[in-house]
């Protein structure tokens, strides 16, 4: 089963197409990891599944992105229903200023009218207990959520994300600014959560990628004399695409002779 | 070689720490000169009374007690009006005391309430306008035309003030036939409006970007990422913009003088004339009392005091409500 399926999808930063038109499927309950060197395009390919995409200014996107069924580029969309199916998280670990733990939780659920505060108590502590940080922060729930550290914030994040029950969770390289024990811990929690939901991240480890992703999308980039352009070179179960590429690119990429 | 070069460089730098300190020491001095100056002569004009009292006309009359109530006003005596004529404690004419000389009486009680109305309405004008234009220009960028908003705010940040009074004066004052503390508001109003505007939208872009697509990635909508996220994060710098913009407005001389016209007793009613701290201070400098003179630099004091005062409870009431930010 398909979670998302990308059909001629093509982002572009005003005229300027930044990827070759992409075509895959998301698997259902299945981590996904997007790999690439940098300019590739792989952030951007994962923004435009949650059309966060445009919220940069001048960038818009052509194609069909179909979220069970439904293309989330269908003229009578409103993107941010898409966000509240698709929840994303991002590469700094974002606590939100003036807001304590607690809030920093709950503002999904504010959004959505939620304001009973023991359906608000009860969905802000499932979604820290998710997030494996419902023991660390239970006691400082009121404390400002910039005073936790960079992983506990990023867990944080994905509490904040796992709150509204999203289908679909996007991680834009959640683990890039944050030490090894911290990405442990973040990369355990992601593994647990794909019986819930399903998980792309984009990431530049590709022992990340091949220790915790079921299947494996790898970017390049194309130099050509007038623009560079990014494009999605392979795709495929994870141990296939790191063991046995079928793409030349890949092959060095992973092997560290390019990238 | 090498040691010239490096006795030359860092001759170079100690000689350009020296200007620069220079620099700064004269940029000072002005300020410094001016708050002493103000301190100084505006001191001598303090008492209660200058708090308490409304204006009282020049007079060398003692201050009517109880057991010496002021004389009968008498139609036939050329003298007999108290406020010049000078009168000795036992209620005769002394031609040995002059008016002119005599201390200055009453105080500036409606010229503070004045400012702080005239004042403190024009912030109500200024404010949402200033800052949901801010925003605007912040959040939802429309570069072309927020290219031209921004740049007639920056115009008119610059235009001398009595612009703003005569606009008000030709378009309110004398549409109403009638000088009012309303029509000063809106003209401090208009001055106020692009300090709140600029520094609105310079506080709010400060506010990181992650903050912003961690709640537009949420679903929430431009404006409720706006009210709840980046709104909060930037009030304390929001806020300075805004007292900023009060103190701009509370020192107006020159709009006021032709909207509001000023006044020597307390009134409260928005639409007639009232009194003004830059206006008595402006009035009392024109005086030809020295009692008076005095005074306008006691009014001058006190209109730096408020601001200050504004300031300050202002700074201490946004650090606890924003308290659990850092």
């Amino acid at each position: 089963m398909s979670a998302m399926i990308l059909q001629e999808l093509k982002p572009f930063y005003g005229k300027r197409q930044a990827v070759k038109a992409v075509n895959m499927e998301l698997a259902s309950n299945q981590i996904t990891a997007i790999i690439g060197p940098s300019g590739c395009g792989k952030s951007t390919v994962l923004r435009c599944l949650n059309r966060m995409h445009e919220t940069i200014p001048g960038a818009t996107a052509t194609g069909t992105v179909l979220l069970g069924g439904q293309d989330i580029y269908a003229a009578d969309v409103d993107p941010t229903m898409i966000r509240i199916k698709v929840g994303m998280v991002f590469q700094q670990p974002v606590a939100l200023r003036t807001r304590n733990v607690y809030e920093n939780v709950a503002i999904g659920l504010r959004l959505q009218g939620i304001s009973q505060r023991a359906e608000l108590d009860a969905a802000v502590e499932r979604a820290l207990r998710s997030a494996v940080l419902w023991d660390e922060v239970k006691d400082v729930l009121s404390k400002p959520g910039t005073a936790l550290s960079g992983g506990q914030q990023q867990r944080l994040a994905i509490a904040r994300a796992l709150a509204i029950q999203p289908d679909v969770l996007l991680l834009d390289e959640p683990a890039s600014a944050l030490d090894p024990i911290a990405t442990a811990s973040i990369e355990e929690l992601l593994v647990t959560l794909k019986q819930r939901l399903t998980i792309v991240i984009v990431t530049h480890s590709m022992q990340q990628a091949a220790r915790i992703s079921d299947e494996t999308a790898v970017f390049m980039v194309d130099v050509g004399q007038n623009q560079t352009i990014g494009e999605l070179v392979e795709k495929g179960q994870t141990t296939q695409v790191f063991t046995q590429p079928s793409d030349p690119r890949t092959e060095s990429y992973i092997s560290g002779r390019v990238g | 070689m090498r040691t010239f070069n490096y006795r030359r460089r860092k001759l170079t730098d100690q000689v350009m720490r020296g200007l620069s300190a220079l620099a700064t020491g004269c940029a000072i001095i002005p300020l410094i000169a001016i708050i002493g100056y103000v301190l100084t002569i505006g001191a001598g004009a303090m008492s209660w009374s200058f708090f308490s009292d409304v204006y009282q006309p020049p007079s060398s009359a003692p201050e009517p007690t109880a057991d010496k109530p002021a004389p009968a006003y008498d139609p036939n005596d050329p003298f007999a009006d108290i406020s010049v004529a000078p009168i000795d404690a036992a209620g005769n004419v002394d031609p040995t005391v002059s008016v002119y000389n005599a201390a200055p009486r009453g105080g500036v009680l409606h010229g503070i309430l004045g400012t702080l109305t005239i004042a403190g309405i024009g912030l109500l004008f200024a404010l949402p306008i200033g800052i949901f234009a801010g925003i605007y220009l912040s959040e939802f960028r429309n570069e072309r035309y927020a290219t031209i908003v921004r740049f007639c705010c920056d115009v008119l940040s610059g235009s001398p003030s009595i612009v703003a009074g005569v606009t008000i004066y030709v378009l309110v004052v004398l549409q109403a036939k009638q000088f009012s503390a309303v029509a000063g508001s809106m003209a401090l109003a208009i001055l106020m409006i692009p300090i709140v505007t600029r520094t609105t939208e310079e506080m709010l872009k400060l506010v990181p970007e992650t903050m912003r697509e961690a709640a537009r990635g949420l679903g929430a909508p431009v404006w409720y990422s706006t009210l709840t996220v980046v709104l909060p994060a930037a009030l304390p710098g929001i806020v300075t913009g805004v007292m900023l913009a009060f103190a701009r407005g509370a020192g107006e001389t020159a709009p006021l003088i032709l909207t509001v016209l000023g006044s020597n007793v307390i009134s409260m009613d928005i639409f007639k004339p009232m009194a003004a701290l830059p206006l008595l201070t402006y009035r009392y400098t024109e005086s030809p009392y020295p009692g008076e003179n005095t005074q306008a630099w006691g009014a001058a004091f006190v209109l730096m005091m408020l601001v200050l005062l504004m300031n300050i409870l202002v700074r201490v009431a946004t650090r606890k409500a924003g308290g659990n930010s850092r």
